[in-house]
């Protein structure tokens, strides 16, 4: 143990000892000026506060009590005597606890359904050279140069029943080809030697992929994972089409009705009309809902997004 | 274990009839050429049926909605009538062939030609004001030196990428909307509040600004890629032959950002006709058709909304193959100046 640390120590002590002091520069680059560093400071600033102001005033909003919402005379900047009320108000049965559980659960089976989908596809493109390998890669590629197109689409789910149906949620675009490239090109980039070597012993290719191919490839799967999960948990359209009842919409098409048409969400309007809680803390605590899992989730796979976005691209 | 990774040779490998890769081809062999194909069909088939069998349920799903529904674009030539036959299918088939009937109203339409010049219009205008901005943005941030301030601006940057069209409209409505905080803030200082949200005559460039701010933060990975791979000795070289700062950003950083600005270029204009369904069809209705129809829109209104399948068919073919075309040529003109674009010649 204590061998390792020594090992390490020097190394960590010398090029970034405290985060806030810059790593040394090449000795032929010139220092930068106080004025170009504060200009690029403030733009980059001012950029991510673009991001975050309008979330900020969000999440407080959907905090606040009726009476700082009300003396704000709409949103709330500056934080005043917290409350839960709003989201309990939701979570407590109704169409919004409805939407969300619908939501998650369209997410978790949607993208389980599409990650597994590519991943087989992706493994199973990805021997040059193999039975039909061209073909079926062909078939693949050519959809991302043409799209068959709303209204035949529309026709086509309503034929095969699936209107009104979850299914309709996860079928029509359940793969993307653009995933399937990329985890492609990431499992073709793994060395044969160990797949070869596998394959002497006697695993045959499913037990390839599971034990050494996904092993492997663990970054790019979550990432190829959280594009999916996102996709799923964003999409609202296609329920907006094939869905009539408006019991079995997902969260984010009770959010356009709450937010955008100004309505008030079964089962909460009587703690509105009360006078309980605002109902602008309601349909800020629905955003709040709705940007929560993504914004949690998404950091931490932020590392390995580079891998995820240019592998496919590049080598198509 | 099965998967011991204990390397045999190759050349055992293949004698087993595991399929070489076409990474290690023995040398002479040409790389293209498959060197399975002395093989037996049978047999290929026997070594690669797993493999086929795992690519099966992507291709099915892909045959079924990409496929199929090109052959749904006959409605285009029809008179489409849902209530003949029992399901979508049924009916296409009784419903009566008009030949290019629905074309002919569609090129009649007044408002087909307005969802066109908006198209455009918004095309224009996020090629020329949302393009550049990930490109400085990579610029800034790669010359962020700290790493953690680097990784956490990036963070902040990307946040937006993930939120719906939904949430980005809604939170846009709340900082510019008529409720929103800045025409909260003026109302109480006496002045006159304002709705961005609804005003027609500056919907354009608030659908690009909602695009900014949701997907320029996004853009950046691509070019930030491509700056981690230029060579510091390039820059080193430069700064010894007296290149200041800005002479190495032009002559080594931009020509290293060209084929990825070229490719991006070639992606964009291909997707011309593509503007923003979802996002624009959550504001139609708060600014209304006259500046908020694009052809997108034009399909779903004449098609979901008002039911007349066959026009709104005609219309989402026209808009597919002029889409086709542009993608085509697009290539076209980027291997003519010499870059890759979406797929080799």
């Amino acid at each position: 143990m204590s061998a390792v640390v020594d090992r390490t120590a020097p190394e960590r002590a010398a090029p970034e000892a405290r985060w806030w002091q810059a790593p040394p520069r090449p000795v032929w680059e010139e220092k930068p000026g106080r004025v170009g560093v504060a200009g690029k400071g403030i733009v980059l600033a001012g950029a991510c506060l673009a991001v975050l102001f309008p979330l900020w005033i969000v999440v407080v909003t959907s905090l606040s009590t009726r009476h700082t919402i009300d003396e704000a005379g709409g949103l709330v900047v500056i934080p005043e005597d917290l409350t839960f009320i709003a989201y309990q108000e939701l979570l407590s049965g109704g169409q919004v606890t409805r939407a969300a559980i619908v939501s998650v659960c369209v997410t978790l089976a949607g993208t389980l359904f599409s990650t597994a989908v590519s991943v087989l596809a992706a493994y199973g493109l990805s021997r040059r050279g193999s039975l039909g390998h061209r073909w079926l890669l062909m078939t693949l590629l050519a959809t991302m140069f043409f799209g068959a197109g709303l209204i035949p689409t529309y026709l086509l789910v309503q034929s095969l029943g699936l209107t009104d149906t979850y299914l309709a949620l996860v079928l029509p675009s359940a793969v993307s080809v653009f995933n399937i490239l990329v985890l492609r090109a990431f499992f073709m980039g793994i060395s044969p030697e160990l797949v070869d070597s596998a394959r002497i012993d006697g695993a045959g290719d499913w037990r390839i992929l599971w034990q050494i191919v996904v092993p492997l490839s663990r970054a790019v799967i979550a990432v190829i994972t959280l594009f999916y999960a996102v996709g799923y948990w964003s999409a609202w359209f296609n329920a907006s089409i094939y869905l009539s009842d408006q019991d079995m919409m997902p969260l984010q098409n009770v959010m356009i009705q709450l937010v955008q048409k100004q309505e008030a969400p079964v089962g909460v309007s009587q703690a509105i009309k009360t006078g309980q809680v605002s109902g602008l803390a309601i349909q800020m605590a629905v955003m709040v809902m709705a940007l929560l899992p993504v914004a949690v989730i998404s950091p931490f796979v932020q590392k390995h997004f580079k891998k995820g976005m240019l592998t496919g691209a590049v080598k198509g | 274990m099965s998967h011991s990774t204990v390397p045999r040779s190759r050349a055992e490998a293949q004698t087993t009839g595991a399929a070489p890769r076409a990474a290690g081809p023995p040398a002479g062999e040409r790389p293209g050429r498959k060197p399975s194909g002395r093989l037996g069909l049978r047999l290929r088939f026997r070594r690669d049926r797993t493999l086929i069998l795992m690519t099966l349920p992507a291709v099915v799903l892909v045959l079924v909605f990409n496929y199929v529904p090109i052959l749904g674009n006959a409605v285009a030539f029809q008179e489409y009538d849902p209530y003949v036959g029992d399901n979508g299918f049924a009916a296409m088939l009784r419903s009566p062939w008009v030949g290019l009937q629905q074309f002919e109203r569609i090129f009649a339409d007044p408002a087909f030609w307005d969802a066109v010049r908006n198209t455009l219009v918004l095309f224009g205008l996020q090629l020329v004001l949302f393009f550049p901005v990930p490109i400085v943005l990579a610029l800034l941030v790669n010359s962020v030196v700290r790493p953690r301030i680097r990784a956490v601006s990036q963070a902040i940057l990307y946040l937006p990428h993930f939120f719906s069209w939904v949430l980005v409209i809604t939170v846009f409505q709340q900082i510019f909307g008529g409720a929103g905080i800045i025409a909260q803030t003026l109302r109480r200082h006496g002045h006159e509040g304002f709705d961005l949200m609804t005003d027609p005559g500056i919907f354009k460039f608030l659908v690009t600004a909602e695009g900014v701010w949701k997907d320029a933060g996004w853009g950046v990975i691509v070019f930030l890629a491509a700056l981690a791979s230029v060579s510091p000795d390039l820059y080193e070289a430069a700064a010894m032959d007296g290149a200041g700062r800005w002479r190495r950003l032009w002559h080594v950083t931009l020509p290293a950002l060209r084929p990825v600005i070229a490719l991006l270029l070639v992606l964009r204009v291909g997707d011309a006709l593509t503007v923003g369904f979802e996002q624009i069809l959550l504001q139609r209705d708060a600014v209304g058709p006259g500046a908020a129809e694009v052809l997108d829109t034009y399909v779903w209104w004449n098609g979901v909304r008002n039911q007349d399948f066959s026009y709104a068919a005609a219309a989402g073919l026209i808009k597919g193959l002029v889409s086709v075309a542009l993608v085509l040529a697009a290539n076209k003109v980027a291997h003519l100046m010499g870059e890759q674009g979406v797929y080799k010649k």
